[in-house]
C-alpha cells in the first residue's frame, strides 16, 4: 500500500513563532487525513497552535541548478541594507 | 461512603479502567504492522491515550478498594475473570476496518461516558474524565473518518467496513447495557446514566454509517458476560502476552 498514497508537506505555527515553518513531510490520503497525521507525527510534544499541510506535487521549487544566477548577485549588494545609508543629524523620529 | 457504594464504584471503576486498557493492548499489536507509518504512529498515540486513563483508573479503583492493590497490581495480577472490561474491546484485531469499527463503536460510548462523569459526584471520578473526555474526541475523529474512507471506498474497503461492522454489532448491546449496579450508582450522581448514553451513542454512529453508505445491522444475538466476569477465549491470550513479564519478574522495572 506504501507509494499509492500522496506526499504532503507540513508546517507549524508554534507557540512562540508568528509564521507557520516547514517541518517535514507525510503520506495521507488527502487533505483531511493529512492534518490528523501532521497532528500525530509533529505536534506531540505541544509544537504547535496551527498546521498546514500541502500537497508537495503543488510546491514549486527553486532548482540547485539555479543557485548561482538565484542567489549569487545578492552577495555584494551591500545598498539593499539598512546600515549601508547613514542617517543624517538631526533627523528625528527615525 | 457507605460500604455497598464503595463496592459498586470499585466495579465500575474497573469496567471503565478495564475497557481502556483492553482497548490498549490491542491497539498496541498494530504497531509496526498498520497500512501506513503514520497509522502506526496514529494507533499507538490513541492506545498510550487509552492507556493513560486506564493507569488513573485502576490508580483509583485500587485506592477505593482498599486492599493495597495498586495499578500494577490490578493491571498484571488479576486473571481473566476478574477483569470488568466489555467483550468487545478484547475481540481480535483481524482486519484493519475491524480494528477501526471497533474503536468507533468504543470511542463513540467513551466520549459522551466521559463527558457526562465530567459533572460526576465523584470529584477524582470527574478529573479523571475531564482529561480523558478531550483523547476520546480524537479517537472519534480517526475512527470516523476511517470509516467513512473505507465504507465510501473501493469495493473491497466497503464491503470490508461492512463485514466488520455487522461482525461486531451483536457486541454492542453489552457495552449500552444499563445493568443495575450501573443504575444505581447513576441514580447516586456517580456514574453516567446508560439510558443518555445510549441515545447519545446511537446519535452518533447510526448517522455515520448512512454517511459512509454502511447498513445498521439488524439487533439480535446479544452476548454478554464481560462486565461480570465472563469473557471470551481471546481475553485469556491477550492477558498472557500483556502479563508474563510482570509475573515472571514481579515488580521489574524499565
Amino acid at each position: 500500500m506504501s507509494g499509492e498514497w500522496p506526499l504532503w508537506e507540513v508546517f507549524v505555527r508554534s507557540r512562540r513563532g508568528l509564521s507557520h515553518g516547514h517541518v517535514g513531510s507525510l503520506h495521507a490520503p488527502d487533505a483531511q487525513m493529512a492534518l490528523r497525521n501532521a497532528r500525530d507525527l509533529y505536534t506531540r510534544r505541544q509544537e504547535g497552535v496551527s498546521i498546514w499541510v500541502v500537497p508537495a506535487d503543488a510546491i514549486s521549487a527553486s532548482s540547485p541548478d539555479e543557485k548561482d544566477a538565484f542567489f549569487d548577485p545578492a552577495a555584494d549588494k551591500v545598498y539593499r541594507y539598512p546600515t549601508f545609508y547613514e542617517v543624517p543629524e538631526g533627523v528625528a523620529h527615525l | 461512603m457507605s460500604e455497598p457504594t464503595s463496592d459498586l464504584l470499585f466495579d465500575y471503576l474497573l469496567r471503565l479502567g478495564d475497557d481502556a486498557l483492553i482497548a490498549a493492548q490491542r491497539l498496541a499489536e498494530w504497531y509496526a504492522s498498520s497500512p501506513e507509518m503514520e497509522e502506526d504512529v496514529a494507533l499507538a498515540n490513541i492506545a498510550l491515550d487509552q492507556l493513560g486513563a486506564a493507569r488513573a483508573l485502576l490508580t483509583y479503583a485500587g485506592e477505593v478498594e482498599g486492599a493495597g492493590r495498586d495499578e500494577d497490581a490490578l493491571a498484571y495480577l488479576r486473571d481473566d475473570r476478574e477483569f470488568r472490561n466489555c467483550l468487545l474491546v478484547e475481540l481480535p484485531n483481524r482486519d484493519f476496518a475491524v480494528t477501526i469499527a471497533k474503536l468507533l463503536l468504543l470511542s463513540a460510548y467513551q466520549l459522551p461516558r466521559y463527558d457526562a462523569l465530567v459533572s460526576s459526584a465523584d470529584s477524582r471520578l470527574a478529573e479523571i474524565a475531564a482529561k480523558a473526555r478531550k483523547e476520546s474526541a480524537y479517537h472519534l475523529d480517526h475512527a470516523a473518518r476511517w470509516a467513512l474512507r473505507l465504507g465510501d471506498g473501493t469495493e473491497d474497503s466497503h464491503r470490508r467496513m461492512q463485514a466488520a461492522v455487522d461482525a461486531l454489532w451483536p457486541y454492542v448491546h453489552e457495552l449500552l447495557a444499563a445493568d443495575e449496579p450501573t443504575i444505581r450508582l447513576a441514580a447516586a450522581g456517580i456514574a453516567a446514566d446508560p439510558a443518555e448514553l445510549r441515545a447519545a451513542w446511537l446519535s452518533t454512529v447510526e448517522p455515520l454509517l448512512v454517511e459512509a453508505t454502511l447498513d445498521r445491522p439488524a439487533d439480535g444475538w446479544a452476548p454478554e458476560g464481560g462486565r461480570v466476569g465472563r469473557h471470551t477465549e481471546h481475553l485469556s491470550y491477550l492477558l498472557g502476552e500483556a502479563q508474563v513479564v510482570h509475573r515472571a519478574h514481579p515488580g521489574v522495572r524499565w
